[in-house]
């Protein structure tokens, strides 16, 4: 029996389909969820997705968001959320550097500013380790 | 009537008020479609997340998980989220959605204060002498949900602090280019009744499961980061939704006045051409009648 996995942003839907197994990088841990899991209603940390079919496996980043998991279905509400395929990473290089440099200008005194800026270092870094991993991974297959 | 010049000077103004309100009319058809898209990708995110808040809200013992989903014994001061846009132009829709929300809550028995977003429902509401706390505008079409996080935020902190014991929400829905009309529906408190209704049928598919779930980390932590979150949403979402209604109203608006200038144009240029006619025939009556008056004057004086 599959699972009906849906994966949702705010502005459009990721990822919508049959699968068999979800990898959720929960709070507290990653998740594997198989079907006829145990409802679950979990919080998500900054972290990959991986989807897995019998014949392929597809990766998502997600910065933090809800999964709602129930026997048969696994919804995810992601803050945000993209398919790794669809990263490019000289661009999400070129967006860590940006944040970088940002994060040195800023004085750590403007609270706000300063957290919106590590928000968004921490999001590149995520989409660019993301990438180099799991892009490379499958290009060797 | 007006002399020939003048009419001429007319046409030529009402011509370029129709150049300008069919401009506005293509400008604003460009703004419902990206409105809509925009309404329309955040649809499926707003409807799951309701999904999960009623059933939250279902679960047994809800009162005591949640402030956001825990009504007040007693409502003394409510809140009214007012939308509408920051410009004319749009036919009745600024006037309609301040109308119906003034009526709405005109004799509800608590005070009522206002957020309002958009220019134009402001002025209504100071006008009218209404207490209005907050104020957005200038908001562009199809804004980012961050963007537009600090509404819901506001709200969310207003009802949690105790200041206001229930909170609603007024906008205009899009139903066509042609149909748009007043919501008025609770936020907060989540009222689970409330998911029967018309208004928001289309986002209520109700769970198959009635378990109960589990909740890592913990539930208190969980809901208070999500339904936050939800709740901001649906104010994103009104907003959006109330963006594409306003677009369309201006547009139709706009259509109609364009098509009014040209029949205006059309019925001038008839009286223009028809004192133009005129005119000439009565210089020439003129110039006829003065050449037989001086051959009867030459007449008269070869006879004499």
């Amino acid at each position: 029996m599959p699972i009906r996995c849906e994966v949702v942003s705010q502005d459009r839907i990721v990822f919508q389909g049959d699968v068999d197994i979800v990898n959720l990088p929960g709070l507290d841990g990653d998740m594997g969820i198989l079907p006829n899991h145990s409802p679950v209603l979990t919080l998500l940390r900054y972290g990959v997705i991986s989807i897995k079919t019998k014949t392929d496996e597809q990766f998502f980043t997600v910065a933090g968001g809800v999964a709602e998991v129930q026997p048969d279905q696994v919804t995810i509400l992601a803050d945000a959320a993209e398919n790794v395929d669809e990263i490019d990473i000289q661009r999400a290089e070129s967006a860590r550097k940006r944040a970088e440099e940002a994060l040195a200008k800023t004085p750590q005194t403007a609270t706000d500013e300063y957290l919106a800026i590590q928000a968004a270092m921490r999001r590149s870094n995520l989409r660019l380790d993301a990438a180099r991993r799991f892009k490379s991974q499958k290009r060797t297959h | 009537m007006a002399s020939a010049r003048e009419m001429r000077l007319r046409i030529r103004s009402v011509k370029s008020i129709a150049q300008v309100t069919s401009a506005l009319e293509t400008v604003s058809a460009a703004k419902v479609r990206r409105a809509i898209a925009a309404v329309n990708a955040t649809r499926p995110y707003a409807e799951k997340s309701w999904k999960l808040l009623v059933h939250l809200a279902r679960q047994p013992g809800h009162t005591s998980l949640h402030p956001l989903l825990a009504g007040r014994s007693e409502v003394k001061k409510i809140l009214v989220v007012l939308i509408s846009g920051d410009r004319g132009l749009a036919g009745a829709f600024n006037a309609n959605i301040v109308k119906d929300t003034l009526d709405h809550f005109r004799n509800f028995p608590a005070q009522v204060s206002y957020i309002a977003v958009g220019r134009k429902g402001r002025d209504m509401l100071l006008r009218r002498r209404r207490e209005v706390i907050a104020e957005f505008s200038d908001i562009p079409i199809a804004p980012s949900f961050a963007s537009l996080s600090a509404v819901g935020h506001l709200v969310v902190d207003e009802y949690l602090q105790g200041r206001v014991d229930e909170v609603y929400l007024a906008y205009t829905d899009f139903h066509s280019m042609v149909k748009q009309d007043t919501v008025i529906r609770k936020l907060v408190p989540l009222d689970v009744q409330y998911a029967d209704d018309r208004v928001v049928a289309y986002n209520v598919t109700h769970h198959k499961t009635t378990s109960v779930f589990d909740f890592e980390p913990d539930d208190s932590q969980i809901l208070s980061g999500i339904i936050a979150r939800f709740t901001e949403l649906q104010v994103y979402q009104a907003i959006l939704t109330s963006q594409a209604s306003e677009q369309a109203a201006r547009m139709v608006s706009m259509r109609n006045a364009t098509d009014n200038a040209r029949e205006l144009i059309s019925s001038l240029q008839m009286d223009y051409n028809k004192a133009r006619q005129q005119a000439i025939t009565n210089d020439m009556l003129d110039i006829t009648g003065g050449a037989e008056a001086m051959a009867a004057m030459t007449k008269t004086k070869e006879t004499a």
